[in-house]
């Protein structure tokens, strides 16, 4: 007889209720072996490979990749003895994934028992405090006390009513143990009560209301728990439908917040850059840059923040509660980053105060960190105006929306060789377009322009970064 | 100043290694060793039965069947060399991470997970195999180890204490205590410090400004450096202390320069604090590597004897996992039997509630 076995997220490291999955590195239908990796997990505290706790044939994968999973709920399962012929449906009471403490309190895996079942427990350490755990049954008295839904199979089928095993999300029900054993005695399941105390504790009143004849049992929540299992191309529909959260969710709440709060304008200015791209290849060679990274990033930067400091209005934010322009006199200069797990804009503080070679190491380690994933959330707050470097992608330009919170952001285009009129005469130059979009009820088209043109200018001929510096 | 930045051990006499990592015996002034293949055949084996628990165990944690796990990699021939240095009648004390020092002393390896499981508060007997319990607490087991080799000494036993800690213990109140106290009346102890480079995430310079076995002259003992990763010089070393201890000549400091390969616990994520660079110079340091480059070179073992202990590696690994999955649980109310040795009205009361509540739930599964 094949045996097939469910494997569970566990808490990967003391008090973590749930995780995400990275990457399957096995697919349904592979042989496993013992202790083999089997799925990446990431944590609040980790990424971790989980290697596998069994030997067979993998029969499902539950959850799609970057699906985030509760602990204590089904992974993976396998059968462990390949070489039998039924299908998985025709066991239907694996006990695996066991939530359910043998002993209260305690967690971990017995020994195996005499009749060949075996309860896998895949919660030492979470402890009762997770949340997450399901609650054991009560005593018979609560005739409707419902076997935890997700784990229908260990407490017996006929305990298990109607209503809980259609339970997809734990309810974890807080109550004092004198009114527990009030609900005991009248008979009423505190998984069905909404609590009105402090953090949904179920009270005394709570339950004498609902053993009074005639309520409404409230609905438990649930199905709002259902994990997306959406993120697969439909052949049907052909359309593919992706769960927005993460970045992509902050990303979009922050644009929406600044379109339609902040009137956006966008000028444009075409530059010829060449004598910038020159200076920063001499810059390369000076010994103040070694082990530096010089780009043209770095020159833009520069300009940007000399240009701040000829017009610190451009510097400012729209307090709206307050009634006031905070206008700053520290530059926090965001840099608008692609990192794999979406677009973020950690920020350079006080970068005004710091020297070339300074700036160019903190671009370059802004830069690796946010691409590594490791961005602090301290690097993403308090930003005073941005850089959008759209011109590493190979574009010409764009109309960038503002961080929130700011009035200005600059869209730096790809610098490319073309024709130019440069000394009377048709040359090939390096030419780029800046593009800058600013808060029209702080900056006006005038002081927009001006700082605009200050930019370009800087970087059409670079002494002004001398001359202004 | 450069050296209290990051003091780099040389090659010279104050580092003492016997072993190099690609595998060369070199020999050292003050700590030869005499030793046969048979012996350091014997060590290999230590050193792959070890690091093969640390494996299954880190496993173990992944799968949900350990709360949390110290992992040892890359400090086996610390653990091994000091480990078989003990004799019957010398007492370890031990942080929670000295598994090869268990393995060494005859600790079965699935007695250390209990602890970690959640099943056991302890799980074995210290004075069976001269092994104290893990000690969480950072440092205190020096002071334990102190006291206990003061009482050897007034006693007559003829063993020794040996404290293991980590260099992050080094800053700790109570080692500097245990050094003074050790140091004025001549105690029976050896300080046997993994030097692992990182306590948790805060690195060596944040511990020290000087070599840490050099703070030993302050206390008035002598301290010595060694290769941690090269288990014949951490058997010489520690015999020697060992034997200095014995013999009445009092405390010594024994810093293994080693590196912690793997996370603190298995709930630390070292790559949000170390350069995967340091990681990679680390690996060509591996302690069992070259003590396999020497067998294989030396013609002191061959591929059958690597085989073997690659199969019984994994027979211990078996025993470990089936070990691990069959410990028992302990009754929840047992939470109050060890608090105090003669009872407590207040915990007597405390039980007592705690037994109506639990009984106030239906049986599981039923």
């Amino acid at each position: 007889m094949p045996t097939y076995r469910d494997f569970s997220l566990p808490d990967l490291g003391e008090g973590l209720t749930e995780g995400e999955i990275l990457s399957w590195l096995v697919k349904e239908g592979d042989a496993v072996a013992l202790n083999q990796p089997i799925v990446e997990i990431e944590t609040a505290k980790a990424a971790v490979e989980i290697p596998s706790p069994y030997a067979g044939v993998v029969t499902k994968l539950h959850h799609a990749e970057g699906e985030t999973v509760d602990v204590g709920s089904p992974i993976i399962s396998f059968d462990t003895d390949p070489a039998g012929a039924a299908a998985p449906d025709d066991a239907p009471t694996i006990q695996g994934g066991d939530l359910v403490p043998s002993e209260p309190g305690i967690v971990g895996s017995p020994a195996p028992t005499a009749g060949g079942e075996e309860k896998i427990s895949v919660l030492v350490g979470t402890g009762p405090k997770s949340g997450k755990l399901t609650r054991r049954a009560r005593k018979p008295a609560a005739a409707a006390a419902a076997a935890p839904a997700r784990q229908p199979a260990r407490v017996s089928a006929a305990a298990v009513g109607a209503r809980a095993a259609k339970l997809v999300g734990e309810v974890r029900v807080l109550a004092k143990p004198p009114v527990r054993k009030l609900a005991r005695e009248l008979g009423v399941d505190l998984r069905v009560i909404v609590g009105s105390g402090h953090n949904g504790t179920v009270t005394r009143a709570d339950v004498e209301a609902a053993a009074s004849p005639g309520r409404a049992l409230a609905e438990p929540p649930t199905l709002a728990a259902v994990p997306s299992q959406a993120l697969d191309f439909d052949p049907a529909t052909r359309e593919q439908r992706i769960p927005i959260k993460g970045v992509r969710k902050a990303t979009a709440a922050a644009m929406v917040a600044s379109a339609f709060t902040a009137p956006h304008v966008t000028e444009f200015v075409t530059v010829d850059v060449t004598p910038t791209m020159d200076l920063a290849s001499r810059l390369r060679s000076h010994p103040d840059f070694e082990g530096v990274k010089v780009s043209p990033l770095l020159l833009v930067a520069r300009a940007l923040l000399l240009a701040v400091r000829r017009h610190p209005m451009i510097n400012s934010s729209w307090d709206d509660a307050a009634q006031e322009i905070v206008v700053k006199d520290y530059v926090n200069l965001g840099i608008a980053a692609a990192t794999p797990r979406g677009l973020i804009v950690p920020n350079i503080k006080d970068a005004d105060s710091l020297s070339m070679p300074q700036l160019a190491a903190a671009l370059e380690s802004l830069v690796a960190v946010a691409r590594d994933g490791r961005t602090a959330p301290a690097d993403m707050q308090h930003g005073t105006i941005t850089i959008t470097n759209v011109g590493v992608f190979g574009v010409d330009g764009g109309t960038p929306i503002l961080n929130p919170g700011e009035s200005a952001i600059l869209c730096f285009g790809a610098v490319r060789e073309q024709p130019w009129v440069h000394e009377g005469a048709i040359a090939i130059r390096k030419v780029t377009q800046f593009a800058l979009s600013f808060d029209h009820r702080i900056v006006d088209g005038q002081l927009g322009s001006e700082f605009l043109a200050d930019v370009a200018g800087m970087l059409a001929d670079p002494w002004q970064l001398v001359s202004w510096s | 100043m450069t050296e209290a930045l990051r003091p780099q051990p040389s090659e010279g006499p104050e580092f003492v290694q016997l072993l190099t990592p690609e595998g060369e015996r070199v020999a050292h002034p003050d700590y030869d060793l005499e030793i046969s293949d048979e012996e350091i055949r014997g060590l290999y084996r230590d050193l792959l039965m070890v690091r093969r628990i640390d494996t299954e165990a880190t496993a173990l944690q992944r799968q949900g069947e350990l709360g949390l796990w110290a992992s040892l990699l890359g400090q086996e021939a610390a653990q091994v060399g000091a480990g078989r240095a003990l004799t019957a009648s010398d007492f370890a004390f031990p942080t929670y991470r000295e598994h090869g020092v268990a393995f060494c002393k005859g600790v079965d390896p699935v007695t250390l997970l209990g602890l970690f499981r959640g099943t056991s508060q302890g799980g074995w007997d210290p004075y069976q195999n001269g092994f104290g319990l893990y000690t969480i607490v950072i440092g205190s087991q020096t002071l334990h180890a102190t006291g206990y080799a003061m009482g050897l000494q007034r006693d007559g036993g003829d063993g020794a204490a040996m404290a293991f800690f980590g260099d992050g213990a080094s800053s700790q109140g109570d080692v500097n205590e245990a050094f003074v106290w050790a140091s004025v009346f001549n105690a029976p102890v050896v300080f046997f410090c993994q030097n692992n480079q990182w306590a948790i995430s805060e690195p060596l310079e944040k511990q020290t400004r000087i070599p840490l076995y050099r703070r030993a002259q302050g206390f008035g003992f002598p301290g010595v450096r060694v290769d941690g990763n090269d288990v014949l010089a951490v058997l010489a070393v520690t015999r020697q202390a060992l034997a200095r201890a014995r013999e009445g000549s009092g405390p010594t400091l024994v810093e293994a320069w080693t590196y912690r390969m793997g996370a603190h616990t298995t709930s630390d994520d070292p790559t949000r604090y170390r350069l995967a660079a340091e990681l990679e110079t680390w690996k060509l340091k591996d302690p069992i590597e070259r003590v396999k480059a020497h067998l294989s070179r030396s013609g002191g073992a061959d591929a059958t004897f690597f085989a073997e202990v690659d199969t019984a590696a994994d027979e211990l690994a078996a025993h470990l996992r089936a070990g691990c999955l069959a410990l028992p649980d302990p009754d929840p109310i047992t939470l109050f039997d060890n608090v105090y040795a003669e009872g407590s009205s207040l915990l007597d009361e405390e039980r007592e509630q705690c037994a109506a509540y639990l009984a106030s739930f239906a049986a599981a599964g039923h």
